[in-house]
């Protein structure tokens, strides 16, 4: 089997979110019903979500979601994890058999802490610890591949339409806030559960609609910070810029948003001096991190969602709000079939970053 | 003529049907290969002279003129051949060093030429730059290690000094002295018109041009000609020449013939005096000090101006600059060896260095994996021809390119290789009054203007046909090259795939 990363694969794809800003919980059979109706906007070949505030029980571990191909995979990850983490609790993640979706990897669940001793010596701060071995899992640990890493979420993906993977993994009994999904379609044949989407990277996790055409300038320029690009895919060095940019250079979301879908010059030109001065430095200080071309994404974080359009507008995507509810998605249809009845619907502008946070803090992981 | 002088390389056809001894070549032609016979009342010629550089055949109105290869040969031989043969015979009556201008000439692979573009089709959309915004605009100056805030979490810009340039191209440094004042004002006027850079090479920088400072690069180089206080902090950028892509590892030789009054003010050289630049800078004998020579600079120009470091392109080009990185300079400039000259050895020109494609990808490719990368910036120069070969740059990983003898032929030159003679016809490599005369500033600056502006126009409809909309998503961009008959090192030198291969 050829794995993804071994060559480079363009997808169209069909991208949903739902959020609650209250923070009340919601079971993910919405989500499945609104991706499920793009169904031709994916081709079988890879479909996948995000959910958050699912693990409330663990809410303080990472839930590293992993994928090995045998059970010598396995052994080989879980040594390596027992020696840099304190694991809390471990399970095989629920699935059953599901028509349309086959050679499924083992696929386990590790709430887990970094171990304070090996945190410590390490200096480095306690997420950049978790980063440094979800890395060296997916490079060097032959055989496994970390799904997700972040606290309180988890993504669910494989090889399959959407509607398939959902059913495979019982999405419905998942209770989150937010949840995002991906269906895939990409122009070659991948057969490894690991390349369909979301991407995820601690509780970063990205769905995306589109085809870059920065994709190698922005992949040379992330790789120079430490990021292992092993998947060549959009949506992955997407990712790593959203972590670069959020995480490590302390950029806001909204001001990542006039990075990577940055305004024209000519736009910029006409802004107040005091705005015009901060976007002109954005684009010039982060310009390795421009992205051009067609893309739609959903970004998921803790306690929050950010959707964004390219500046041009080239991929479609439309957002709509009822109560505390918020929908995203590729087309309206997804959103009015679980939401006939919205406040307000409406198709953000090209660079326009929609960003949700929920109203409050979760109390207690939000139960 | 004497039994060893050398066989001209060309030939002087005159069509005498058409020839109306109107003598229009003979007062054209400063190398006098025309002349006039009042006997016969007609035009004789001397191939000789002449240096095929087309003034006569350009100006003469009949068209009579024709300037063909000399079909005259030794006995053919693939070995030694009419060149060397006669290169041995010219060196045999004078005892010296050969001299040429211009680029390398020879044949050595021009990868630019062996690598190709890609574009969208079907999966993502092409971007049309008639209907779109498509941007060309680049700075050059090193990117800030982290992001200061104020009390309230705004944003405090901390960038270093920049360049900022309307599209990624700069002429590339050629001195007052080497080329004409016309010349200058016309590089000049374009740049400013462009907002672009022009750059002063050694040479100093005229009074009469300091109104376009914003859009000169000033040079320092080994014979510090023209430098200054005030000549440092009347550019956009100051420039170190360690080396050029024509003759690297070698200074520079202006005769005196060239070093006219004003010349020789620009310069603060002596008049009729050969102002001879050494190879070495005699304060750099290794990169500590280079790094003084940066931050005296830096000194100099309070901070205010980004410092480029240029260099020659040779074989250990990717190692000196990431030395040149960690020196404190903001931005490296990498000479081809097809760069020109107004004058170089022959053999040096025609033999050291490398090519700037593999140049380029190396320098690139190494500050990357060093993690070095955003500190500077690359300008790439030396035997970029057409927008096409400045994608490709791009795409390898420059920020912008230096554009030296293309300016030139726009002005009017045809590359007769002769600029040392410092008789160009054209009134560009010369300092004679009466040739000078001969290039219209206006015109030349107007014509510099047009070939950027249609440059300009052709980068944008192929960076639109990839969905590229911003010159920086171009930038090192190698998936969107391919490389034609390439073998396996020279890919993995260039860090590009063959074509036929997809992405993986």
């Amino acid at each position: 089997m050829r794995l993804e990363g071994l060559e480079r694969i363009p997808s169209g794809c069909a991208i949903c979110g739902i959020f609650s800003r209250s923070g009340k919980k919601f079971d993910g059979s919405g989500i499945v019903k609104s991706i499920a109706v793009m169904h031709d906007r994916s081709n079988g070949l890879g479909g996948g979500f995000a959910g958050y505030g699912i693990y409330p029980e663990y809410k303080d571990y990472y839930a590293l979601h992993l994928f090995f191909d045998d059970t010598q995979a396995k052994k080989n990850c879980e040594d390596f994890l027992g020696r840099h983490f304190d694991i809390a609790h471990y399970s095989e993640i629920p699935t059953k058999r599901t028509p349309g979706v086959d050679k499924a990897p083992l696929i386990w669940r590790y709430f887990a802490a970094p171990h304070t001793t090996k945190l410590s010596a390490s200096q480095l701060d306690e997420k950049e610890y978790v980063v440094k071995q979800v890395f060296y899992i997916n490079t060097e640990i032959k055989g496994c591949h970390v799904v997700s890493s972040g606290k309180n979420m988890g993504v669910f993906k494989g090889v399959g339409y959407p509607e398939d993977i959902a059913k495979f993994y019982m999405l419905e009994d998942y209770r989150g806030y937010c949840f995002t999904a991906h269906g895939r379609y990409p122009t070659n044949t991948p057969g490894w559960w690991g390349g369909a989407h979301p991407f995820g990277l601690l509780d970063y996790s990205v769905v995306h609609n589109g085809e870059i055409s920065s994709y190698d300038a922005n992949r040379r320029s992330i790789e120079m910070y430490g990021y292992n690009c092993a998947l060549k895919t959009d949506t992955e060095v997407i990712t790593y810029i959203i972590d670069y940019l959020h995480r490590r250079k302390g950029l806001t979301l909204e001001e990542i948003s006039w990075v990577v879908a940055a305004p024209f010059w000519q736009t910029i030109e006409d802004m107040p001096e005091e705005d015009r001065k901060i976007r002109e430095y954005l684009r010039n200080a982060f310009s390795d991190q421009l992205i051009t071309g067609p893309f739609s994404i959903i970004v998921g974080f803790e306690g929050g969602m950010m959707a964004l359009n390219d500046r041009l507008k080239l991929r479609s995507m439309v957002v709509g709000e009822k109560g505390d509810m918020v929908y995203i998605s590729s087309e309206e249809a997804a959103i009015r079939l679980i939401e006939p009845d919205l406040d307000c619907i409406w198709s953000p502008k090209g660079g326009e970053a929609v960003i949700v946070t929920l109203d409050n803090e979760l109390e207690g992981g939000g139960n | 003529m004497g039994a060893f002088d050398v066989l001209p390389d060309y030939e002087i056809s005159r069509n005498l049907d058409r020839c109306i001894v109107c003598r229009v070549c003979e007062r054209q032609c400063a190398n006098q290969a025309h002349e006039y016979v009042p006997e016969e009342d007609a035009m004789a010629s001397d191939e000789s002279k002449c240096v095929n550089c087309h003034r006569c055949v350009s100006l003469c109105p009949t068209r009579a003129l024709k300037i063909v290869r000399s079909s005259n040969t030794y006995k053919l031989n693939d070995n030694w051949t009419d060149k060397i043969i006669k290169e041995i015979s010219i060196q045999a009556s004078t005892g010296s060093v050969l001299l040429s201008s211009m680029g390398n000439p020879e044949d050595y692979p021009i990868y630019f030429d062996k690598i190709t573009i890609n574009a969208s089709q079907v999966t993502n959309p092409p971007i049309d730059p008639l209907r779109e915004p498509m941007e060309t605009r680049v700075f050059l100056g090193p990117k800030p290690d982290s992001v200061e805030r104020d009390s309230n979490g705004k944003i405090i810009p901390n960038l270093p000094p920049q360049v900022k340039l309307s599209m990624p191209m700069m002429f590339s440094a050629m001195s007052y002295g080497s080329i004409s004042y016309n010349a200058h004002e016309s590089l000049a006027r374009a740049a400013s018109e462009l907002g672009i850079c022009y750059n002063t090479g050694e040479g100093g920088l005229h009074e009469d041009f300091y109104k376009f400072g914003p859009n000169t690069i000033v040079q320092v180089a080994s014979g510090r000609f023209g430098v200054h206080k005030q000549y440092l902090n009347q550019g956009a950028a100051v420039e170190i020449k360690m080396g050029q892509g024509a003759k690297p590892g070698i200074g520079g030789h202006l005769p005196g013939k060239k070093i006219v009054a004003d010349v020789s003010r620009t310069r603060m050289t002596p008049e009729g005096s050969d102002a001879i630049s050494p190879a070495p800078h005699h304060d750099i004998y290794s990169i500590e000090d280079l790094r003084q020579l940066v931050f005296s600079l830096k000194e100099a120009t309070d901070y205010k101006k980004p410092i480029i470091v240029k260099i020659a392109a040779v074989h250990n080009v990717a190692a000196i600059a990431s030395g040149i990185a960690r020196s404190g300079a903001d931005i490296i400039a990498i000479d081809g060896f097809r760069g020109g000259t107004g004058a170089a050895p022959t053999r040096i020109r025609d033999s050291v260095g490398i090519p700037i494609e593999l140049a380029l990808a190396a320098v690139d490719s190494k500050l990357r994996l060093e993690g070095i990368r955003g500190k500077v910036s690359i300008i790439a120069g030396g035997g970029i021809r057409s927008s096409t070969d400045i994608v490709k740059a791009i795409a390898l990983g420059a920020d912008a390119v230096y554009l030296g003898t293309s300016a030139l032929l726009a002005l009017g030159c045809h590359l007769c290789r002769s600029c040392q003679a410092g008789k160009c016809n054209w009134g560009i490599a010369t300092q004679e009054p009466e040739l000078v005369r001969r290039l219209n500033p206006s015109i030349g600056a107007k014509r510099l203007v047009n070939l950027m502006t249609a440059w300009q126009h052709e980068i944008e409809e192929i960076m639109g046909g990839m969905g590229i909309n911003s010159i920086e998503a171009l930038k090192g961009n190698r998936l969107m090259l391919r490389g034609v008959g390439l073998n396996e090192k020279e890919l993995s030198v260039l860090g590009i795939k063959h074509a036929g291969e997809g992405q993986d």
